[in-house]
């Protein structure tokens, strides 16, 4: 159950205003789907939710504390690709977690403590359905199973807030439709705050609570660099709303391609 | 008729393609041989394969009339100590340094430039300078060796390290890994594999500064043995002292080529794993 505020934050590259101005905030326990076009910044705002960046201008704050000047573990991160470690099998990687925290010095562990921890590795993996997999490096695992494997690994850290890069881009939609139950059940009953970036709008407004749109809204070419991405619209949801209304909105957004009524573009609720 | 790009050899064509180089050089020697030992007996150019064999009992089968060791044996046994010692410690070197300057944006600010520069440093033009300091014993030519690998192994090891995705490394810090945690659990095992493809890779030049450092000053070694023999153009043994190299050396990648496939089935799956 965590809060997120962000207030004023900017960030460019060299002068290139990538984000500009965002500020919002985030209830506890909300799952918040990001969409907007591609390179409108929605990867680089996850950085810096995960303080692998820091904001140009601005400031983020959980729990009215500020970040943390680096990624620590309170923030779990599942990226499109690379999540996993391909030289541990897929038990080694869920217990990587919990070994790290127990053995400072080898973030290794050995005998008896070392089967604890793998035994809890395995609950994980149970829990993503990825329990006769165990044994198989990520190269032998399908996307889909990676990206569960991915989730597993993230959620073993017990996270307070869970961000989410195109997790589930790469999958075919009969495999999504699982992985988005299993996502929503987890999410559900960690009660973590999660931050989710897709291109699927379906995808956005069946998991999200809240949908957030990053675009330009300047976009004449001498623009083009003062200018960064900001909040175009700001959609929340009531999860209790059965899953056919939430979908008939999501197409009705993808219908207008995102163009929606003035009356709904509000801005930070 | 598919075009020739998509033409495979069959299993018995693979076998005989592959042994036809070696049958042709091994033909071309026998014939260049028996003409020159047919118009002189005494040539000792191209030595016949009797002679070889001769040559080879000698050195590796009966012990020298002079010291009474097996002198195939004694030279091994020097040259391999010393390869071995110089590519140890080129691969300690090379770990260490590799993954600092690959891991770690201070040791890179502060190492990088000084590895490009050092690398350009052409190793036999220090060997002087190596026999000055460390005398002319084990030491200069294990040093040679070092000063020939260990730069390419340190950079090759960084460059390595600099191509694991970023997102590992911050995904290792959201599970909470120290920077010391990073290396030993996300960074050195990845690496491993990695080094035995670089460590094969510069094996060839650890060689030739091992022989070039035994031809100079030495009194034992492979190297040293091929040199002498050179004065009495000792054909018949060079050839086969020559040949036992190229075995030992192959042997080695061949060996090292295994463990990498036997001790890392992940690395394989990698797709970057072929050698
Ligand atoms: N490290 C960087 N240096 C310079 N520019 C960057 C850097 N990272 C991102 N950018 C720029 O910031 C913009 C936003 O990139 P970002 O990856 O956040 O987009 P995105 O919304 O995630 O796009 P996609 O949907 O394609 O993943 C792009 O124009 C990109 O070129
Ligand atoms: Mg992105």
């Amino acid at each position: 159950m965590t809060a997120v505020s962000i207030r004023n934050v900017w960030k460019d590259y060299d002068g290139q205003v990538v984000l500009e101005n965002i500020s919002f905030d985030v209830a506890p326990h909300s799952f918040v789907s990001l969409v907007g076009p591609s390179g409108c910044g929605k990867s680089t705002f996850l950085r810096m939710l995960l303080s692998q960046e820091a904001p140009s201008r601005g400031e983020i704050r959980v729990e009215g504390e500020p970040l943390a000047s680096e990624p620590m573990p309170d923030r779990g991160m599942v990226f499109q690709k690379y999540s996993v470690y391909p030289h541990l099998t897929a038990l080694e990687n869920v217990a990587l977690g919990l070994e790290l925290e127990r053995s400072p010095l080898l973030g290794r562990l050995f005998g008896a403590r070392r089967r604890a921890v793998l035994e809890e590795a395995a609950a994980g993996l149970e829990a993503v359905g990825l329990a006769p997999a165990r044994d198989k490096y990520p190269s032998q695992l399908s996307g889909g199973m990676q990206q569960r494997l991915a989730i597993a690994q993230a959620l073993i850290k017990k996270p307070r807030i869970l961000l989410l890069d195109e997790p589930f881009g790469a999958l075919d939609p009969g495999i999504r439709a699982d992985i988005h139950d299993l996502m929503l059940d987890l999410w559900w009953n960690t009660k973590m705050t999660v931050f989710m970036v897709s291109h699927d709008l379906r995808e956005a407004f069946y998991l999200g609570t809240r949908v957030i749109a990053f675009d330009r809204t300047r976009t004449r070419p001498e623009e083009q660099a003062a200018y960064g991405a900001t909040i175009t619209f700001d959609i929340p949801l009531d999860p209790a709303d059965p899953i056919k209304a939430r979908i008939r909105a999501a197409e009705d957004a993808a219908a207008k391609d995102l163009d929606l009524p003035v009356s709904i573009q509000t801005n930070g609720i | 008729m598919p075009r020739f790009v998509n033409r495979r050899p069959g299993r018995a064509a693979r076998v005989i393609l592959a042994a036809l180089p070696f049958a042709l050089a091994i033909g071309a020697y026998a014939i260049g041989s028996h003409i020159r030992l047919s118009e002189n007996p005494n040539d000792k150019l191209l030595p016949s394969f009797t002679a070889l064999a001769d040559g080879f009992t000698r050195f590796a089968i009966e012990p020298d009339r002079r010291t009474g060791d097996i002198l195939l044996w004694v030279d091994t046994l020097a040259s391999l100590s010393r390869l071995a010692a110089g590519i140890a410690l080129s691969t300690l070197l090379g770990l260490v340094v590799g993954i600092g300057v690959g891991l770690l944006p201070y040791v890179r600010a502060s190492m990088a430039g000084f590895l490009a520069v050092l690398s350009m440093i052409p190793p036999l033009s220090v060997l002087p300078i190596l026999f000055i300091v460390f005398g002319l014993g084990e030491l200069s030519k294990v040093m040679l060796i070092v000063f020939g690998v260990a730069p390419f192994l340190m950079r090759d090891i960084a460059l390595r390290v600099g191509e694991l995705p970023a997102e590992q490394i911050v995904k290792a810090q959201t599970l909470g890994a120290s920077t010391w945690q990073i290396i030993t659990r996300v960074v050195l095992p990845q690496v491993w594999p990695r080094l035995i493809d670089a460590v094969r890779l510069s094996l060839g030049a650890a060689w030739l500064f091992l022989i070039a450092a035994e031809a100079i000053a030495s009194e034992s070694g492979l190297g040293y043995r091929i040199f002498l023999l050179r004065r009495y153009l000792a054909m018949d043994v060079i050839l086969p002292y020559v040949a036992w190299i190229t075995l030992l050396a192959f042997t080695f990648d061949w060996a090292l080529r295994h463990l990498q496939a036997r001790a890392f089935p992940w690395f394989a799956g990698e797709g970057r794993g072929r050698s």
